[in-house]
């Protein structure tokens, strides 16, 4: 834990009168879990999406040191850069699992992609891998022949970390990945995912409006509104000693079962 | 016999090889430019030929661009000189451009084909000249063609070998009998136009200058001589060319591409060399 892993300072981004981010700051770590929260429209998903080289902001800088120590400037980078980084050191998981799956290939041939676009020409290794990485994420690795389609939700979205995970890169970005999905199979799929990334002391950047979920998963809670980054701490301490006026909005709105 | 005799002589209200002196040069340009990268596709203005697109639209231009007085054309489809499409391509040259043609592989200095490539070995200084319905080898994969042409320039291919992965897992083997994806001088992705795999290694290496036209889609592309061409495959699942496992029943040959022929309505069948000079010439006709 020498540097950060991925350093922004001064992201500013508007869509015609709307500051979507308004001098937003945030370093992450290595091995570290970082959420966003915040209520739709604060900005959180524009951050994320700004981060991981989607969008371009106005200003602001976005530096990433990659695994041979090189600090990589993610706005300047070409677009061959940022998708190498993609699909080698970076992953995304969508929200929608169909955004990052492609629904009409077989699980084995979404896990695997990857790996090919990786250099990977050994078919039987990559199989094995997919098999492999569906057992991870407590698929049946039997389906590995069926498409997406035949999936519940909650599976697909395994699936879909199964597929950004092969590559093992040190860096996943998560927008809402419990979204959509019904009370017991997000608390199984966060279950899942912190164990997957304590194990693989991965650092996970994720947005997402569920308190419960950051508390879960976090080491560390931003909180935004109106593109703003209005409080940051350990998620305990954010949690449990809101300071700023919206985060105890946030937290006292929490509903209790 | 001759039912329309004039149209095998040369006829003078034609400019040499039909199209004008302005669209052979700057067809010409795009050939250079492909055969500079090859397996690249390079787009150039394709012009309205005396027949429909799909029959040959794209390799008749390049053929009329690269086409000289001493040049001696030979034309096939699917592998046989006889066909209608053949027979009219090699009338249509003999007519707008007073050039010698023949059947015979060993005598031509270019030849223009659909779906084959000859059996005897290419030698250097001979042209083939490929007729390409799509030349995209990705679009079945990505139908944004703008993000076809992002794939191509960022070597991006996996969404192939994606395809090969799923059709090994499916059918044991690849799905592609025609039209196999190959990789041109370890760079671009290239659509073979719709050859049988069984063609596929000869282009590999080959001494002959390969060219491609797509008249519909105006693309342009080639492989240069001695350019390596390797068919898209896993390490474990290498790319296997396909025959029949039969002989030729006219001339015997066991290696050549066959085709199999309905022989009567009993389900009698036989088969016979696809490429009908290559059979004549193991039978001594």
């Amino acid at each position: 834990m020498t540097a950060p892993l991925l350093e922004s300072s001064g992201l500013h981004l508007r869509f015609g009168a709307v500051r979507a981010l308004d001098g937003v700051a945030i370093d992450i770590w290595p091995g570290e879990v970082v959420a966003i929260v915040g209520e739709s429209g604060s900005g959180k998903s524009t951050l994320l999406r700004v981060l991981a080289g989607q969008i371009d902001a106005d200003a602001g800088s976005v530096l990433y040191r990659d695994t041979d120590g090189v600090t990589q400037d993610i706005p300047a980078l070409s677009e061959a850069g940022r998708r190498s980084l993609m699909r080698s050191e970076w992953g995304f998981v969508h929200q929608n699992a169909r955004d990052g799956l492609r629904m009409g290939i077989s699980a084995g041939g979404n896990i695997g992609e990857r790996l090919m676009s990786a250099g990977g020409r050994h078919y039987g290794r990559i199989r094995a891998e997919a098999a492999d990485w569906m057992a991870r994420v407590e698929m049946d690795p039997d389906r590995i022949d069926e498409t997406p389609r035949n999936f519940s939700g909650g599976m697909q979205q395994r699936l879909q970390i199964a597929r950004c995970l092969v590559t093992q890169p040190r860096l996943v970005f998560m927008d809402e990945p419990t979204g959509g999905l019904d009370v017991s199979v997000q608390a199984k799929l966060l279950d899942l995912i912190r164990g997957l990334v304590a194990k693989l002391g991965l650092a996970v950047l994720f947005v997402t409006h569920d308190i419960a979920a950051a508390r879960l998963l976090a080491h560390r809670i931003v909180v935004m509104r109106h593109g703003r980054i209005v409080e940051e701490g350990l998620a305990d301490r954010v949690l449990d000693d809101p300071q700023h006026e919206y985060t105890q909005l946030l937290v006292a709105s929490v509903l209790a079962a | 016999m001759n039912a329309i005799p004039p149209l095998n002589r040369p006829d003078a209200a034609y400019n040499f090889a039909y199209l004008d002196e302005a669209t052979k040069r700057m067809i010409r340009r795009a050939i250079l430019k492909a055969l500079a990268i090859p397996g690249h596709q390079i787009p150039f203005g394709a012009r309205e030929m005396p027949l429909p697109y799909g029959w040959g639209t794209g390799g008749i231009q390049v053929t009329a661009a690269i086409l000289g007085p001493r040049d001696v054309l030979k034309v096939i489809d699917q592998g046989a000189d006889d066909t209608t499409n053949a027979v009219s391509i090699r009338r249509f040259f003999a007519r707008v451009a007073d050039v010698q043609t023949t059947t015979r592989t060993a005598d031509a200095s270019i030849i223009q084909t659909r779906h084959r490539i000859p059996e005897r070995a290419l030698t250097e200084g001979q042209v083939m000249v490929f007729q390409v319905p799509m030349p995209e080898p990705l679009f079945k994969l990505e139908p944004r063609l703008a993000e076809t042409r992002r794939l191509h320039a960022l070597g991006d291919y996996s969404l192939a070998q994606v395809k090969l992965y799923e059709d090994i897992a499916k059918q044991g083997e690849s799905g592609s009998s025609y039209a196999h994806p190959v990789m041109v001088g370890g760079r671009y992705l290239m659509s073979p136009s719709p050859i049988p795999g069984f063609d596929n290694p000869k282009l590999h290496n080959s001494p002959a200058i390969m060219l491609f036209g797509a008249g519909r889609e105006k693309k342009i592309y080639a492989v240069p001589p001695y350019t390596t061409v390797e068919s898209l495959d896993f390490d474990d699942h290498p790319f296997k060319p396909v025959r029949a496992p039969q002989r030729c029943t006219a001339c015997g040959s066991t290696t050549s591409y066959l085709d199999e022929i309905i022989a009567d309505d009993q389900g009698g069948r036989m088969f016979v060399c696809s490429d009908t000079d290559h059979c004549a010439e193991n039978q001594g006709i």
